[in-house]
């Protein structure tokens, strides 16, 4: 099924991109172009497949390894901010929401 | 000393721990030809008081007699690792002037181990593409024929490497961005084991394909990086796999007699250009004469590798990339709304057209109604194509063959068809779909003389074994002591 012109509109939002019309038909293309190919993969009879969603389980059961729920890093407050677009008395400054 | 680029790692860590050369020369003579080559494009940032202080730092480990093998070596960092003490970007305009407030794993460890850093190196957007052409910080051009591309996407990393502005440098491979740029740039290139190196301060592409790994110019050198990088890394990593850290030079000199190399009918196909299948063919004879066996194998799905990646990286990468928003770091839009458009503004300014596109796919297959048609079977499938391995190794102890289809083509041959580089990275995928240790070794040169590589393919763990087949193909030829001319 070939994606359409409000199929794009749509996925950008959800995708929050904003995209003007020329960048729109050329993605359009691009994925329906793409999409062709991926027809031989829905095709594929996966019956009884486990899906691997690790690579190592392909050999070992895999379970998601956690820590200890305690806060391991020092305050660096000042080195995260450096790379901040907008900071005031150390406090991320973001827009408005709320008029 | 016009010859200390001609070095390899081993070389030049033997002559800085004679003291024939101290690191502070070394450091300045590729500070020095990293500016003479500049127009190759390979480096995003250099910082020479930085640089020169590490070198200090381990001049004087070297006058204490420390014998950690890689002290003093130069090496460069692909954009993707975040450093402290030079600035990050993933060859995005997203992370312009982004200075990381710490430092990656693998970075850190090989600096731990005394390497000297060069600078940070350029690369495709957020890794994604297979040409070096997305970067917002220009085209990376290859030394063998710099009207060509290097590879992709570490093809700053290649392109520093086969100009000799640097003995070493790191990579990652997701799809087969280390073994590509080997091959396209003369290089030996490994993508070890996925959970072998720490994803730690990566910047994530598809965490579930992500790998570190070195490139260099020989296998003894990947060898030397790949067992200073490598090693668990629990507390940071939770996909760091809990295998102790190992030589893998151990095996570099063992004899070949009896290895059997299986060879994937599926990748000697029409799609194969005859200029690297004869110098895959020449390659896989010189093994043969080494003592290794032959085994035609199959993979059957190797086709199906290029949707599945397709499909499940896009995915990732969505997921990943969202943290991109403008709120907390990196590039923020002059001119929105309210939040939502500084949003889409923000990452509709920030990303590149190839970002843009793998976003959207994925959003699109892991959107409501839509996510067990290409999610789940591509997850699926992913399985299928890991087992088909699986059943490949219990014929062969390593699978060989083609690292791309063809030598690397030229700048924007591709430009308007982004789909023709997907189907180029059909021998790669494969490997890393199932996370296996895999590697590119100079196998000879084809049209235009430009570099073909052999990829090495290894079951889970065995990246010593990838190294020695290597290691003994180097004995024997001289492909990879070859350098570009003018370089």
């Amino acid at each position: 099924m070939a994606l359409t012109y409000d199929d794009i509109g749509r996925i950008a939002h959800l995708a929050r991109l904003e995209l003007n019309p020329e960048q729109s038909e050329r993605m359009l293309t691009r994925l329906n172009d793409f999409f062709g190919i991926v027809e031989t993969m829905c095709a594929v009879d996966t019956q009884g497949v486990e899906p691997l969603p690790h690579p190592y389980a392909a050999i070992q059961d895999v379970a998601l390894r956690l820590r200890d729920d305690v806060a391991s890093e020092p305050d660096a407050r000042e080195a995260n901010q450096r790379s901040a677009p907008a900071v005031e008395d150390g406090l991320y400054l973001v827009p408005r929401v709320v008029e | 000393m016009s010859d200390l680029h001609d070095l390899t790692v081993a070389q030049l860590a033997t002559k800085l721990k004679a003291r024939e050369v101290s690191a502070v020369e070394a450091a300045h003579h590729f500070l020095a030809r990293a500016k003479e080559h500049a127009s190759l494009g390979a480096f995003l940032a250099q910082d020479e008081a930085v640089t020169l202080a590490q070198a200090r730092a381990a001049d004087a480990r070297l006058a204490r007699g420390d014998a950690s093998p890689l002290l003093g070596v130069p090496v460069a960092h692909k954009d993707v690792f975040v450093t402290a003490d030079f600035s990050t970007t993933a060859g995005s305009r997203m992370l312009q002037g982004y200075r990381s407030p710490f430092e990656s794993t693998v970075t850190r460890k090989l600096s731990d181990s005394g390497m000297v850093c060069l600078g940070k190196l350029n690369c495709d957007e957020f890794a994604m593409g297979s040409a070096n052409e997305t970067s917002a910080y220009g085209q990376v051009r290859n030394p063998w024929d710099t009207t060509r591309v290097p590879g992709g996407s570490s093809g700053g990393s290649a392109a520093a490497l086969a100009a000799r502005l640097t003995p070493a440098a790191t990579g990652t491979d997701t799809g087969g961005s280390i073994r590509q740029p080997s091959s396209f740039c003369n290089l030996t290139g490994i993508k070890p084991t996925y959970g072998r190196a720490s994803r730690f301060g990566l910047i994530a592409y598809a965490s579930s394909l992500d790998q570190a790994g070195p490139m260099a110019r020989t296998a003894e050198d990947c060898a030397l990086l790949l067992s200073a990088l490598c090693g668990p890394d629990l507390d940071r990593d939770s996909t760091s796999l809990d295998v102790p850290a190992e030589d893998f030079s151990r095996a570099l000199n063992d004899r070949l007699d009896g290895l059997r190399i299986g060879v994937p009918k599926e990748f000697i196909s029409d799609g194969l250009a005859p200029d690297v299948r004869a110098a895959v063919d020449a390659a896989l004879a010189e093994l043969q004469k080494l003592g290794a066996r032959l085994v035609e194998i199959s993979l059957p799905r190797t086709e199906l590798s290029i949707p599945v990646y397709y499909i499940l990286s896009p995915a990732e990468a969505s997921s990943n990339l969202a943290r991109f928003d403008g709120v907390t770091f990196g590039h923020r839009a002059k001119d929105y709304t309210d939040l939502e458009d500084m949003y889409k503004k923000t990452r509709g300014e920030g990303f590149g057209d190839e970002v843009k596109r793998r976003i959207m796919t994925g959003t699109y297959v892991l959107s409501h109604g839509y996510y067990d048609a290409y999610y789940l079977q591509a997850q699926k499938v992913r399985r299928m194509i890991a087992d088909d391995l699986q059943r490949a190794f219990q014929q062969c102890d390593v699978i060989a063959g083609p690292v791309a289809p063809t030598v690397a083509r030229c700048i924007g041959e591709c430009a308007d068809d982004p789909l023709a580089d997907y189907l180029a990275d059909i021998y790669t995928l494969s490997a890393s779909l199932a996370g296996l240790p895999a590697m590119s070794v100079p196998a000879g040169f084809g049209a235009h003389g430009m570099p073909v590589g052999l990829q090495l393919i290894g079951n889970y763990l065995q990246e010593s074994k990838l190294l020695n087949v290597a290691h003994q193909l180097q004995q024997a030829t001289d492909f990879h002591l070859r350098a570009p001319k003018g370089f």
